[in-house]
């Protein structure tokens, strides 16, 4: 009796986090001003919401009486892609020159996404 | 023996990741499915051995266990900080700059997971390599000095790493 | 269940509050200003897909919408990457 309230109420909080946090990040992707800034808001709120959402739909099934874990093969794999497609983005702003010019590395000479071959001269194979 | 063992499976942790994963898609522990799974495990890593000339040395895992709790509660603290910022304040009044994180890792595997962590640990996104590698570029979304973002990033995580990878 | 007001009420909050997020997301989508932003645009909404997927299931009370939702998810990556891949280098496969 108490213990489907208990995850009745878990499952409600962590729906209401998660819309939360989806909500938040594309209102900051919208809000935000420079792309680089705006790269910020839907990685990562929008990783934790879903998330969120994926871990209430978990305890949802717990609820129902048929427990599954299947949702978290959707977290796990979120959470492996998130870093590698902000990366990408991250690499396509530097290559467009759309954002601030980064300062120049420590160690190294320059930074590999804006380490180019000189215009005219073939590209390499 | 030995020899024997690593022919069969040439990555342990790769066959257990394969099995608990068939596992999952299918949605049942039955003796059927991690029957099956542990075909998939068994024949997966020996047809793609050709891609993955070098396996990774033998990894300290109740330390990984430990990076991935660290790694899961910044997650959760610094999200809210970031939902906070993104909603309450103006967009001049956010700092946001570029931040140069200099790298004592080597190997690629812990490069790699530094990279993943900083970007799915909200407030920073890695950019960037240096062409050489000795060099990780940052962008931070709220950062009064970056000196500081890049001193904790060293010694939150790469420290931990590089007790994990190295 | 025994209080199953409480999580009709939380699910169609979190549909409001998706759904918002998704008419934001085409907002930026529409606006650019340009192409990162496009592809992160389109990112968010394949996110936030999966999320009304998720809940779409939850509503009806059954686990078949998982298979989709992993779907959109690998899907959505390998887009973004295609897309990435496609301003970089002005090809996808070299």
């Amino acid at each position: 009796m108490t213990a489907t309230l208990i995850i009745d109420i878990a499952t409600a909080v962590s729906l209401v986090i998660g819309a939360v946090f989806t909500f938040v990040g594309s209102y900051g992707l919208l809000k935000l001003d420079d792309p680089m800034k705006r790269l910020h808001a839907p990685t990562k709120a929008g990783t934790l919401g879903v998330g969120s959402l994926l871990l209430g739909s978990i305890l949802a099934a717990l609820g129902r009486g048929e427990p599954s874990l299947q949702e978290v093969l959707i977290v796990a794999f979120l959470f492996v892609t998130a870093p590698i497609s902000a990366h990408f983005i991250c690499k396509v702003n530097l290559h467009r020159r759309s954002c601030d010019t980064p300062p120049a590395p420590v160690n190294d000479t320059t930074w590999s996404t804006l380490d180019t071959p000189p215009t005219g001269a073939p590209k390499p194979s | 023996m030995a020899r024997f063992r690593r022919a069969l499976l040439p990555h342990p942790l790769l066959t257990l990741l394969l099995i608990v994963t068939w596992c999952l898609v299918s949605n049942s522990i039955a003796l059927g499915s991690i029957v099956l799974g542990a075909i998939l495990g068994v024949l997966i890593p020996i047809l793609t051995l050709p891609f993955w000339p070098d396996a990774p040395k033998a990894l300290r895992t109740a330390r990984m266990v430990g990076y991935m709790g660290v790694v899961i509660w910044d997650i959760v603290v610094a999200n809210i900080a970031v939902a906070w910022i993104v909603v309450t304040r103006a967009n001049p009044a956010m700092r946001s700059t570029w931040v140069v994180v200099p790298l004592d890792l080597r190997t690629p595997e812990a490069i790699t997971v530094l990279a993943g962590t900083i970007t799915l640990t909200p407030g920073t996104v890695s950019a960037d390599l240096s062409d050489e590698g000795h060099a990780l570029l940052v962008h931070a979304l709220d950062a009064e000095d970056p000196d500081a973002v890049a001193r904790e990033i060293k010694d939150r995580y790469e420290r931990r790493l590089k007790e994990i990878f190295e | 269940m025994s209080d199953p007001d409480l999580v009709t009420y939380a699910i169609w909050f979190a549909f409001g509050c998706v759904s918002l997020a998704q008419v934001m997301a085409m907002v930026r989508l529409i606006l650019g200003p340009n192409t990162a932003d496009r592809i992160l645009a389109l990112d968010t909404m394949t996110l936030n897909a999966i999320g009304l997927i998720v809940l779409l299931g939850l509503a009806q009370g059954t686990q078949i919408y998982f298979e989709a939702a992993l779907i959109v998810a690998m899907l959505g990556f390998v887009s973004t990457v295609g897309y990435c891949r496609f301003v970089l280098r002005g090809d996808i496969i070299e």
